[in-house]
């Protein structure tokens, strides 16, 4: 096989990116909420496990919406 | 105001103790005699006074309080001997088999005990309630079949159950008081292995001892007609309770031989039972002296017609109403019609005022008999009377400010329209009440889309508000013309049908009517300002619809057959009204002068489009007859051809394939290239006989209807005048039925077209019979179809609006469920309203056209 697989690369997978903790807390605040509220992902997803995201980061999801071109989400790593 | 003495903070459900009983109770009850000599309850008996009151004017013995004040009071019978509370058969079984015989300690070892209990303390933490029942239960399972005492190393006997309340152990019987003697001895500390909690109850309170009889209040006597009562079930079931209770007592003292005693033991045994529940399977169920079987507790809780789901989560509500529905089209789509009866019947509550009395005065004049009158009034002190003859001259004595009249039903009064099943919020709506003769509600057949609804028998139901800011509510945001853009798709929802549609299409289409003509067909449509029509003796099609537009009304769309539809400054230059832009679910006009002109003015030009296109065809005569689906000989014979030459094809087909000179098609073999090609050339034919068809069709009717969008379309008319076609199924031909052929009547593996399902007459020349069982397999697989889907689909579509129906979008745009957990960061991840949108789109240059 050689190379790893890059699942980040794949165009089926939107693009993932972590935020860092000002970026956090500007979200926090712009929908005053906890990590609580958030979707989560699992931090044993193959493309959190890619990003190297530790549980209790926020991971932002750009993904293609048939709605609306492009869609931001964002969700907490969370491990188990 | 009612003042709050005790706050209630949660409820304990446990089981009543024998002391509890006792104490609570008010009576003990000791004779099974219900009356005295002279008709009066006995003291001591079922229908004690002191259990509460049932007759009104009666004060009970034990509160004071009169009939409603007094909500009854627990007695309670002690038992001759121990009976076991069928409820609690299984717990009991559970606790007897894992405790030991001698020593009554758990049939755990000492070791593990500790071990469970904290394990059980961290389950029920962790994961609640339920799981730790589940795990009490595996735990219990695991060790209930141990053959000897971890405790005293004695030997376990087995114990069997002989449903439903008999205990075995190593077939010997063990009575109810060697259970209780059991559970007795078991300790407080082992029980909480077993779930319970030996603080609130002890297992040996399953076995009964005292029986708590419940208040005369929950099982009332009825008074029948002839003056003789008649007791209800629970009762009944209790006298014998009694009686039985009392022969055992007196029995037992009387030293009668055990036999005797043992049977009436479980005589009184099957009593309580059955008092319990009259449904348990092994034992018959009491019957009354009729043969009808006694409705006893639990009947009155469980199933579909208990106190539950009836009662409690069924609820049922006054100023309602149902009947059949009809179509009205001179009602405005914002009405309802409802007759004369039910607004007589129905009420909206009025206040009196110093402003209005005289006015509301004649109401409680006419009484509940004349029209408009009213049926109650409510004093000040909330009292509520019912107008009669006898009380309307006391009433109108004392009427006053500060009295509420309820009235009839009138003219323009708000009410909630609703069919089931309610999939959307269209499905109930507001609309004004008109008051008509006649035993139907009647609608604008315009409205019958958002409610899919039809007059083939359908009913519906009718709601009035009673509150001002109900009735408010109800009109600013439910009123029909507030619901005719779809949240679905942005489009109309509401929008002409049928007849309206052929109307409009032909009046469009006309290039000359008579001033005087055109005059009458917009009165009756409902337009009485003719500053718009054009001066002229003859006025066109065009021009008489323009009258009904605004004035500023741009718009450029197509009709139907592709055509440009323009108007400009409220005047329709080009192209004919029909289904596209006038019809329900399509076309941006409706939208657009929605948008534009706002829900009342839509409303009302749907009603006038409408109203101008069912007077056109009044006006004209529209018909269709049988001479609509005729075709010239010629043209029939051009059909005939077609057919011909397409069976022809076939046959050569069938015998290329048989020499195996059939070039295969890619991945199939020959009989799949057969079955592809064969289907290629039928498909053809329709198409092509419906060409010719349509290519000589004239002006008719049917032809009217199908080009204009309300009724049928091409496909069906080629079907009646040329060929009805292949009937397949699943997309192949039909291949069911015999061995290797679809009717007997036919060759076995015949290929040829008329064998496997294609019908080569039309509807007018009519089927032969094999062509017409063809269609019937058609049609019966269809119906099976919707037959099975509908109740799947409704399923699915309940268990996705009860998984979201309290998500909501918050002012942050985020759309989050109750625990205000984000869902959508954006509704629908483009924040749009969809109803508020051109079929979900933003129309960006339309809205900058504007701004300029």
């Amino acid at each position: 096989m050689g190379k790893t697989f890059n699942v980040e690369a794949h165009h089926l997978v939107p693009k993932h990116t972590k935020l860092s903790d000002a970026e956090t807390k500007k979200l926090f605040e712009k929908y005053n909420i906890t990590s609580k509220e958030l979707p989560k992902i699992l931090d044993t997803d193959p493309v959190i496990e890619s990003l190297g995201a530790k549980a209790g980061d926020v991971i932002k999801v750009n993904r293609a919406s048939e709605t609306a071109g492009e869609t931001v989400y964002y969700r907490e790593v969370v491990d188990e | 105001m009612v003042e709050v003495h005790k706050k209630i903070d949660g409820i304990v459900f446990r089981i009543f103790s024998p002391k509890q009983t006792v104490d609570s109770a008010a009576v003990k009850i000791i004779t099974p005699e219900l009356y005295d000599k002279e008709g009066y309850p006995v003291d001591g008996g079922l229908i004690d006074t002191r259990l509460g009151v049932i007759d009104p004017g009666l004060r009970c013995k034990t509160c004071g309080g009169k009939l409603k004040e007094c909500s009854g009071h627990f007695g309670y019978i002690e038992l001759a001997r121990p009976i076991v509370h069928i409820k609690f058969v299984k717990q009991i079984l559970d606790l007897l088999r894992s405790t030991c015989k001698f020593c009554n300690r758990i049939l755990i070892p000492e070791e593990h005990i500790g071990k469970y209990v904290s394990m059980l303390q961290k389950v029920g933490d962790e994961e609640g309630f339920e799981a730790r029942r589940k795990k009490i239960k595996t735990i219990v399972n695991k060790y209930k079949l141990k053959e000897k005492c971890p405790h005293c190393d004695k030997k376990q006997g087995k114990i069997k159950i002989e449903k439903p309340y008999s205990f075995y152990e190593d077939d010997v019987r063990l009575s109810p008081i060697e259970v209780r003697v059991r559970l007795e001895k078991i300790e407080d500390d082992d029980l909480e292995i077993f779930g319970f909690n030996p603080a609130m109850l002890r297992p040996e309170w399953m076995i009964l001892t005292v029986l708590t009889i419940p208040p005369v209040t929950m099982r009332p006597s009825i008074t029948l007609e002839s003056g003789e009562r008649s007791e209800d079930d629970l009762t009944h079931k209790l006298g014998d309770v009694v009686r039985i209770n009392q022969r055992l007592f007196e029995n037992i003292n009387a030293g009668a031989p055990e036999v005797i005693i043992e049977d009436l033991w479980d005589l009184l045994q099957y009593h309580v039972t059955t008092y319990f529940d009259n449904e348990i399977s092994q034992i018959p169920p009491a019957r009354h002296r009729g043969g009808q079987i006694l409705k006893t507790l639990t009947n009155r809780i469980k199933s579909k017609e208990g106190r539950i789901r009836h009662n409690l989560a069924g609820k049922r509500t006054n100023f309602s109403a149902r009947t059949v529905i009809s179509p009205d089209p001179m009602l405005s789509v914002n009405e309802v019609g409802v007759p004369m009866k039910m607004a007589t019947n129905l009420t909206v509550p009025k206040r009196v005022t110093e402003w209005n009395i005289v006015y509301l005065k004649k109401f409680v004049e006419n009484g509940p008999k004349k029209y408009p009158g009213a049926n109650y009034i409510i004093r000040p002190d909330g009292k509520r009377k019912a107008i009669t003859d006898e009380t309307k001259e006391e009433i109108l004595e004392e009427f006053d400010t500060g009295f509420v009249v309820e009235r009839h039903l009138m003219d323009g009064d708000i009410a909630l329209f609703n069919r089931q099943p309610s999939l959307h919020r269209m499905s109930m709506m507001c609309h004004k009440i008109k008051v008509l003769p006649g035993k139907t509600l009647r609608l604008n057949p315009l409205v019958c889309a958002p409610y899919n609804a039809d007059f083939d028998g359908d009913e519906m139901n009718l709601h009035i508000p009673q509150t001002e800011e109900a009735r408010a509510e109800a009109e600013i945001l439910m009123l029909v013309q507030t619901q005719i853009i779809s949240p679905r798709y942005g489009l109309s929802i509401v929008g002409c049908i049928q007849d309206a549609i052929t109307g409009n299409f032909l009046i469009t289409g006309e290039e000359s009517i008579p001033r005087e003509e055109a005059i009458d067909l917009l009165y009756l449509a409902g337009v009485d300002d003719f500053s718009k029509l054009p001066d002229k003796k003859i006025i066109s099609g065009r021009e008489l619809f323009s009258v009904l537009l605004p004035k500023d009304f741009n718009f450029t769309g197509k009709d139907k057959s592709g055509d440009a539809v323009k108007i400009v400054n409220g005047e329709l230059k080009s192209g004919l009204m029909d289904k596209a832009n006038l019809g329900q679910e399509s076309g941006l006009m409706l939208r657009n002068i929605y948008e534009q002109y706002g829900p009342e003015f839509t409303a009302d030009l749907l009603g006038k489009i409408s109203k101008l296109g069912i007077n056109t065809l009044l006006k004209k005569g529209f018909s269709v007859g049988i001479g609509d689906v005729d075709l010239m000989a010629e043209t029939k014979k051009e059909i005939e051809n077609v057919v011909v030459v397409a069976e022809e094809k076939i046959d050569a087909l069938i015998k290329e394939s048989k020499e195996g000179t059939l070039e295969l098609l890619p991945g199939l073999n020959m009989q799949e290239t057969l079955e592809l090609r064969i289907m290629e050339v039928l498909n053809n034919i329709r198409n092509e006989a419906g060409d010719i068809a349509m290519k000589e069709a004239k002006e008719s009717g049917v032809l009217t209807m199908a080009k204009s969008g309300a009724r049928g379309n091409i496909l069906n008319i080629s079907q009646m005048t040329a060929v009805v076609g292949q009937q397949s199924l699943r997309g192949k031909r039909i291949e069911k039925g015999f061995k290797g052929r679809t009717l007997s009547y036919f060759k076995r593996g015949d290929l040829s077209s008329g064998a496997r399902g294609f019908i080569k007459n039309n509807f007018k020349s009519g089927l032969l019979p094999h062509e017409f069982f063809f269609g019937a397999m058609l049609g019966r697989d269809s119906l099976m179809d919707t037959a099975l889907r509908t109740p799947k689909s409704g399923y699915l579509y309940r268990r996705l609006s009860n998984a979201m129906q309290d998500l909501k979008v918050e002012y942050d745009s985020t759309v989050r469920e109750a625990n205000k957990k984000i869902v959508q960061f954006s509704f629908g991840e483009d924040g749009l309203d969809v109803s508020k949108t051109e079929g979900g789109v933003i129309n960006v240059k339309k809205i900058i056209e504007k701004v300029k």
